[in-house]
Formats: C-alpha cells, structure tokens, sequence
C-alpha cells in the first residue's frame, strides 16, 4: 500500500523539478526533458537511480528520467556479457518497449487521426 | 539577459528591455508546481497500478513488469493525444504531463499528426522526433558516457 503513496510523492516530486526547471530556469520543454534524462542517466552511473525505483516503483519508472536509468542499465547488463561492444549493443536492450510502442502508435495515430484544436 | 548581451543593446533598446519585462505577465511558479506535483503523482500512481495488473495477472516480476507499463502508458497517451484530450490536460499540468513517459508518447504522436499534411516520408517520418529526438540523443550520449566509464573502472579492477 505504501507503494502507491511513495510512486505519488516521488512522480509528482520529479514533475516538480521539471517545472521549476521550465518556470525558473525558463527551459524550453525540450531542454528540460533532455536534462532530465541526462540526470537520470548520470544517477545511474552512481548507483542512486536503483535504489530509488526500489523505493518508488512507478514513482521512479514513469518519468523520463528512467529512461536514461534504462539506457546505462541496457548498456551495463550487456558489457557485462560481451566486453566494451556490449555497450553498444546493449543501449536500447531495456528502452526498447517504449522507444517502439512510442514509434509504432504514434504513426498509427498520424494514419487514423487528424490533429485537433 | 546577460549582461555582455545587453551592451550591445542601444539605450532605447535596453529602455524598451525594461519597460517590457517589468509588464511581462508573472508566472504561477507555486501554482503551477503544485499542478505539476498532482498531475505528474496521478500519471505515477496510475502506472503503479498498472504495474500491479501486471504483477498479479501474467507472469512478470517486479523488475519486468515495467517495459509492459510504459508501452500501456504509451498506448493510452498516444489515443488521448489523437483525440485531443492530451493537450487540454497539459496546458493546465505544465511539467505534470511533460515529464513523466506520456509526454514523450505525446511529443511523437502529436508531431506525427501535425506534420502529416508534408506526406508520410517528410512529414510524419522526418518530423516525429522533433521533440522527442533531442531525448533520445542527449539519453543515449549521456548512457554511453556513463556505462563506459562504469566498464572500464571494472575492467581496471575498481569497484
């Protein structure tokens, strides 16, 4: 039960971040959420992020900084494996859900839909 | 502005700088934190629930249920976003939609829409990533960076 308290406060935490990151810092939208995956990439590279998804579950898992998290933990769990080309290999291992779910519907929505407003 | 930039400015200009700043319209930083913070906790506890859909119904672990997640997260963020509700819901949450996964889904899916009239190989392919390519870019830099460091510390015997 506690779960869905901490996935609450921590999401919600980390969209604060990226507004005060847009409203204060007077990031575009797009700078924000490129730092926000840098810094979750960063985190990883010291071992914070995991711990952090432990704690939060969706909370941690949700906002786009898991998505740099996911990038090291693909290239990591595979260089592991195969040595320093794993790396490469490895980069999309774990992103690769939502990189094509994101590709794939989205296109369907370009098929289907006309944009509205 | 910096001030380097400012020195170039003519005094009308910096006069103008001024007299439009002051009347520029303040924003709602707490307001809109506070409507980031419920928006972007509701996304997160939403896909904690789905999570544990997973969990419990098909055969996932907790460190798999969460590539299943973001794709159902995606898939709903993509419909609301063909439907016109995304965008309605993000103008108010700022940060709250942008942040989390569904902004990501809504950047591409909202691009590929827009740009459709330009044809399917300018437009909707070309221009997809227009938002959301400077995620992937600057996220898989930054990854490569980070786990080749990561590698080579453990090849060298460290940690």
């Amino acid at each position: 039960m506690e779960i869905y308290i901490w996935a609450f406060v921590v999401g919600g935490l980390i969209c604060v971040v990226g507004q005060l990151l847009m409203d204060v810092g007077k990031f575009t939208p797009a700078h924000t959420m490129s730092i926000l995956v840098v810094a979750g990439a960063v985190l990883d590279g010291f071992g914070l992020y995991e711990p952090l998804i432990d704690f939060a579950g969706a909370g941690a898992t949700v906002p786009i900084t898991s998505f740099g998290n996911a990038l090291v933990h693909g290239a990591l769990a595979e260089a592991e494996k195969t040595g320093i080309i794993g790396i490469l290999t490895g980069i999309f291992e774990v992103t690769s859900a939502g990189i094509s779910a994101a590709i794939i519907f989205g296109f369907l929505a370009a098929l289907l839909f006309r944009p509205k407003g | 502005m910096s001030n380097k930039k400012k020195k170039k400015l003519t005094p009308v200009q910096q006069e103008y700088h001024s007299f439009a700043k002051a009347r520029e319209p303040r924003r709602p930083v707490l307001l809109n934190c506070i409507l980031a913070f419920l928006a972007g906790g509701t996304i997160c506890l939403f896909g904690q629930f789905i999570s544990d859909f997973f969990l419990w119904n098909f055969d996932f672990t907790e460190k798999t249920a969460g590539n299943p997640t973001i794709a159902v997260l995606i898939i709903i963020s993509v419909i609301l976003t063909a439907l016109g509700v995304y965008d309605h819901i993000a103008q108010w949450a700022g940060a709250g939609t942008a942040v989390p996964v569904t902004g990501f889904a809504n950047s591409i899916a909202s691009a590929a829409m827009e740009h459709r009239t330009e044809g399917f190989v300018l437009g909707v392919g070309g221009k997809m990533f227009k938002l959301a390519g400077s995620v992937i870019v600057f996220g898989v830099f930054s990854a490569f960076v980070v786990a080749l460091i990561r590698t080579v510390i453990t090849m060298l015997g460290g940690a």
